[in-house]
């Protein structure tokens, strides 16, 4: 499953790395955006399989910022 | 003797509905006949109906496959008309129509609400001379739902598909419940996108009951089944009065449910940390009275019905948990057909504002904010209904026009003490004006000074010295809130005025 992110702005904190289980409803990352700290949490329980961006960076509403299984 | 026995074995062959093998084909779908369902929507049966002998010369089309007339819900006198898909489908010939258009006069005639229950395949194609384009044709059920709107509520409850022009039965309603899975709506069907633009597509992803509560906002609740969309229409309708001439009814007020946490507990020091708003209006609102429009659409915007000590409420509030409560094109749209719904029924407004602002960037200008932003702003002025703005943290920049601020004649502007207004918040600010200055500064002196002029913004913008200058009208604090909300909503409730004398606003649609 995409985690997406849901507006635009920057990635503040990527809460996970490669390999790391997450459970439904836990932050994946959590981006900063028109000053406000957006939360992006995991839709599933599951196992992160790849991370795509890194602190820093822009992203556009829809990016994807991680894939978990 | 005979004649008698005639008339009953007709009246018991029309009332049965199509073949069974189309009952059957329904109840393996969990669809119920169109007669249970209004059983179960009104308090007793439907109490009369219209037409029952529609179409009977012809054979296989009883009550002409639609199912006319008024009952009570909650006590209340309400219109309906319900597709019977065991019948061609629910397909609309010319008496179906007739039907439908009759009904609707008889609740615009009535002042009464107006439900559709709908679960129908469109025209009848080999009718349609006598059902398409003459002027009592299909064309007219549109008409006149245009004309009903803001007179008297029109509730579309979805239990199968609306396709083609059928669609605007739904859009043309003030709300839409969507039954999963066998709901769907959408203006050419899969197989006709194939054929004529080449899309492969599935009925799911293009006109789902899903898709449309939570994509296109066509739909405003997802129901699991059937029972639970009828359930969901007779609560919705206890918050409205009949017609635009009344008002709603004032049931006995009930306090908010308990919590752990305080109001004061629940809100951030930290203007940017998220929160979530759903905690704040449960502990405003009575128990259990909170019914959501659009819970799935723009969540960064929540905007439902509830009562504040037993009188029905529509509450409009950011949401900081998504997307920052920052306001979008789609929220923008949510908040303007929510603001109308309720000043066209007489229902106060209640605004909780907790916004940076609406959103900027290349998508969102693309995308029309604007006149999307423009839209919301111009539902919320036009509103005439009791209306009381509370900056629950901060309200920046147009977020604070669009959230009801001072300029738009709220009947008071509220403010937690920790509340914040402003263009735009200090960081922002302080990087606005001082860039060239911050810029030209040696690195290690730079901290300092932003927070220096940090802390001259947060005095410049002190919510005592808003109050002093009269931008707010009080500042409240957090726990007592609802007692003030609840003493206000009752000292407005006679308002009464109108907003402009004209024919109607050019709305930046």
């Amino acid at each position: 499953m995409e985690v997406k992110a849901s507006m635009a702005g920057s990635v503040w904190k990527m809460n996970v790395s490669q390999g790391d289980e997450i459970n439904q409803g836990e932050d994946v990352a959590i981006l900063e955006s028109m000053k406000m700290e957006i939360p992006i949490p995991a839709e599933m329980t599951g196992k992160v399989t790849e991370v795509k961006v890194a602190e820093g960076d822009f992203v556009n509403e829809g990016d994807i910022l991680a894939i978990l299984e | 003797m005979a004649e008698n026995q005639r008339l009953k074995e007709a009246k018991e062959q029309i009332a049965s509905g199509g073949l069974e093998k189309y009952h059957e084909k329904n109840e393996e779908k969990g669809k119920m006949f169109v007669r249970d369902r209004l059983e179960k929507l009104f308090d007793d049966n439907i109490d009369v109906e219209d037409a029952f002998f529609a179409n009977n010369q012809e054979k296989g089309l009883p009550a002409d496959g639609v199912v006319t007339g008024i009952g009570r819900i909650n006590g209340e006198k309400v219109c309906v008309m319900a597709n019977d898909s065991t019948v061609k489908a629910g397909s609309w010939g010319a008496h179906t129509v007739e039907k439908i258009i009759r009904i609707q006069e008889t609740a615009l005639k009535l002042e009464i609400p107006m439900l559709y229950l709908v679960d129908s395949a469109g025209a009848r194609i080999t009718d349609q001379v006598e059902m398409f384009p003459n002027r009592r044709g299909a064309g007219r059920i549109f008409h006149n739902q245009i004309k009903m709107s803001g007179r008297v509520p029109q509730v579309c409850l979805l239990f199968g598909p609306s396709a083609a022009g059928g669609a605007y039965i739904p859009a043309f309603c003030d709300i839409v419940v969507m039954v999963d899975g066998n709901a769907s709506m959408y203006l050419g069907s899969p197989r006709m996108a194939e054929k004529v633009i080449g899309e492969k597509v599935s009925l799911e992803e293009m006109g789902g009951a899903n898709m449309h509560c939570s994509v296109s906002g066509c739909g405003d609740v997802l129901a699991e089944n059937e029972e639970e969309a009828i359930q969901f229409a007779r609560r919705y309708l206890s918050y409205f009065p009949a017609n635009f001439r009344s008002k709603p009814g004032h049931e006995e007020g009930k306090g908010p449910a308990s919590f752990e946490k305080s109001v004061e507990e629940l809100i951030p020091d930290n203007q940017n940390a998220p929160f979530d708003m759903y905690e704040l209006i449960n502990r405003l609102i009575d128990e259990d009275s909170f019914c959501e429009i659009k819970k799935k659409f723009a969540p960064e915007l929540i905007t439902g019905l509830a009562r504040i000590d037993g009188r029905s409420v529509g509450v409009i509030a950011n949401q900081p948990r998504a997307k920052g409560g920052v306001l979008f094109p789609d929220s923008a749209d949510k908040a303007a057909k929510f603001m109308q719904l309720c000043d066209a029924f007489n229902i106060p407004l209640l605004f909780l504002a907790d916004i940076p602002g609406f959103m900027i960037g290349t998508r969102v200008e693309q995308a029309g904010i604007i006149r999307h932003g423009a839209k919301m702003l111009a539902a919320m002025s036009e509103a005439t209904v009791p209306k009381i703005s509370v900056i629950v943290r901060k309200a920046y920049g147009a977020g604070l026009y669009a959230m009801a601020g001072p300029a738009f004649e709220p009947d008071a502007c509220l403010a937690l003490p920790s509340a914040q207004i402003a263009v735009m918040g200090p960081e922002a600010a302080v990087n606005a004006v001082y860039a060239n200055k911050i810029a030209e500064l040696p690195v290690e002196e730079r901290p300092s000074f932003i927070k220096e002029k940090h802390e001259e913004y947060k005095e410049n913008i002190d919510i005592y010295r808003l109050a002093s200058e009269m931008v707010i009208d009080d500042i409240v604090q957090p726990d007592q809130l609802r007692d003030e909300l609840v003493k206000r909503f009752d000292m407005y409730e006679d308002k009464n005025f109108s907003f402009t004398e004209r024919k109607h606003g050019i709305y930046p649609v």
